[in-house]
């Protein structure tokens, strides 16, 4: 195609001033893809920097470098805490996208169901999830059960909004349509309530990852004797800040990386959503 | 497909009869009458059109006829019974082409197959010849090679024309269309026109077209019907009698302009009458 507009009108001007264009955008593409990993090395940075030049005790505020160490130095146990919490979090996780989704399914067919349940949902998701845990320990003592379980109370609620929301908001077209072809409420949820609520479901997913980490964390800080947030406690009260810094940042980089696998779940069944814009 | 066969039967001139209709929305007390004592009858494979002033219960009607809502007084019949629920192969197209977005256009079109009865179980089994079926109308509404690609990636004359496929995929013995083509710009407006009288001719499946546009009523409909502001009920119906096909040019003779003057006179009518 631009050889033909470039034998109608070949101009030198107008080739400089394209490639100077093509140029530019290359630039900028590769600066947006770098973008990421440079703001986090810039945070990284200015942490680091902040805390040498202000010269913050290290058992108020240790630098990246001195977290990182810690990390490489306690990699073992480290790991096998991490891992622990990784799985804890992911079977709470698991449970609550079942049953998170089957919920939504149920709340979204059923206009009253949807009120019925609504306030129920919305008084139990304010409830600090924190407050349960000696409950649950009660329940199921000091370990793993309650962590799973937290993780799992604290994940399910955002997916099942927005299942139920992706299908409350079918067009009312859409279900005339089908009604009139004979087609029965399980037809219709299977054909258009399902399909068109999978974006919604793939984007509470995204959220629902990184409150799992949350709750998972939160009760082992409380009540556990493994885990990432487990270390993170003895840590602290045998004042190894810098460990607690390390248990931090893998935290959190567990936390992206969970959240790349759902985004990247999310584009992978649910990409029609963005009408092949960029996901 | 096979149209050769589909002649007008005569035996049941009403097709569509709906006599003495009312419908009143919400409780008693409450809530309003959308329609009042409405009559009307549409013989098999007519194309009728209703118009009517903005809110006059011109949709409330084609729901009536469909019997996603029911009438609270007054009979509705369609093909000799009476309408007490949705009907099961009615074919229909709004404003919004509606079409599912995690569909290819060949996907959308098939929709009604996956769903009415029987084809869906045969379809199950045998998809090829459905498959063939939606290509031949896709192709004859002029969208031969998108079948792949989504709606979204259509100009919306393009989406509403897979919308009359998916409409009449099943071969529905009504197609109910409420504004079509309301929302498109009159140049694609005016093709479509065209499309639906080329389908229409060749298949002769009844019609009913709810729209406020009067050319639009009298280019494509054999009678058009006018309802009044609400309550709604028919206040005036008139025959077309304009050779087919119908061509855009016929639409600047003086017959049809008188059509669409006398049309005018009688919404002005309806507008005021209470």
């Amino acid at each position: 195609m631009s050889n033909v507009t470039g034998d109608i009108m070949a101009s030198p001007v107008i080739d400089e001033v394209r490639q100077m264009q093509r140029r530019k955008r290359t630039i900028r593409k590769l600066a947006s893809d770098a973008s990421p990993w440079l703001a986090t090395l810039g945070f990284f940075l200015i942490w680091e920097l902040g805390c040498r030049l202000l010269n913050v005790p290290e058992f108020i505020l240790p630098t990246p470098s001195a977290s990182i160490a810690a990390l490489i130095e306690f990699r073992d146990g480290i790991w096998l805490n991490a891992s622990h919490t990784l799985l804890t979090t992911l079977i709470g996780f698991g449970l609550a996208v079942l049953f998170g989704a089957a919920l939504g399914i149920v709340v979204g067919g059923s206009p009253m169901l949807y009120r019925a349940l609504n306030p129920l949902l919305i008084g139990f998701n304010s409830i600090p999830k924190v407050a349960m845990v000696p409950i649950l320990v009660l329940w199921f003592g000091i370990g793993t059960v309650p962590a799973v379980l937290t993780a799992f109370l604290v994940a399910f609620f955002p997916i099942t909004v927005n299942v139920a929301t992706g299908i409350v908001t079918m067009e009312p077209e859409l279900r005339d349509v089908l009604r009139s072809l004979g087609a029965s409420k399980a037809d219709i949820l299977l054909r258009v309530g399902l399909p068109r609520s999978m974006p919604y479901f793939f984007a509470s997913l995204k959220i629902a990852i990184t409150l799992a980490f949350v709750g998972a964390v939160i009760s082992e800080t409380v009540a556990s004797n493994v885990g990432i947030g487990y270390l993170m406690m003895t840590a602290s009260a045998t004042f190894r800040v810098p460990l607690v810094f390390a248990s931090l940042l893998v935290i959190a980089a567990m936390g992206v990386a969970m959240y790349a696998v759902a985004a990247s779940l999310e584009w992978r069944y649910a990409g029609w959503a963005t009408r092949g814009g960029a996901g | 497909m096979n149209s050769n066969s589909e002649q007008p039967t005569v035996e049941n001139p009403h097709f569509v009869h709906v006599a003495g209709a009312s419908l009143h929305y919400g409780e008693d007390g409450e809530g309003f009458l959308a329609l009042r004592d409405l009559s009307l009858d549409i013989a098999r494979g007519e194309f009728a059109a209703v118009v009517g002033p903005s809110g006059c219960g011109k949709s409330t009607l084609m729901k009536l006829i469909s019997g996603l809502a029911l009438r609270t007084a007054g009979e509705v019949v369609v093909d000799g019974v009476s309408v007490t629920k949705p009907l099961k192969t009615v074919g229909m197209a709004f404003q919004n082409p509606a079409l599912l977005p995690w569909r290819t256009v060949l996907e959308n079109v098939l929709l009604p197959i996956q769903v009415v009865r029987p084809h869906r179980s045969e379809y199950r089994y045998n998809k090829a010849p459905f498959v063939e079926r939606a290509k031949a109308l896709l192709a004859k509404v002029g969208l031969a090679g998108v079948e792949d690609r989504h709606g979204w990636e259509l100009s919306g004359g393009m989406q509403q024309r897979v919308s009359l496929c998916r409409a009449l995929i099943h071969e529905p013995e009504i197609l109910l269309l409420d504004e079509p083509f309301g929302a498109l710009d009159a140049f694609t407006r005016e093709e479509l026109w065209g499309v639906l009288q080329d389908l229409w001719i060749e298949r002769r499946f009844t019609v009913l077209l709810v729209t406020h546009d009067l050319p639009e009523a009298v280019f494509l409909a054999n009678r058009v019907h006018v309802i009044s502001s609400r309550p709604g009920r028919v206040i005036y119906t008139v025959d077309i009698d304009l050779p087919r096909p119908r061509t855009l040019d016929v639409s600047f003779t003086p017959r049809f302009v008188d059509y669409v003057h006398d049309l005018r006179s009688h919404i002005s009518k309806a507008r005021q009458v209470i």
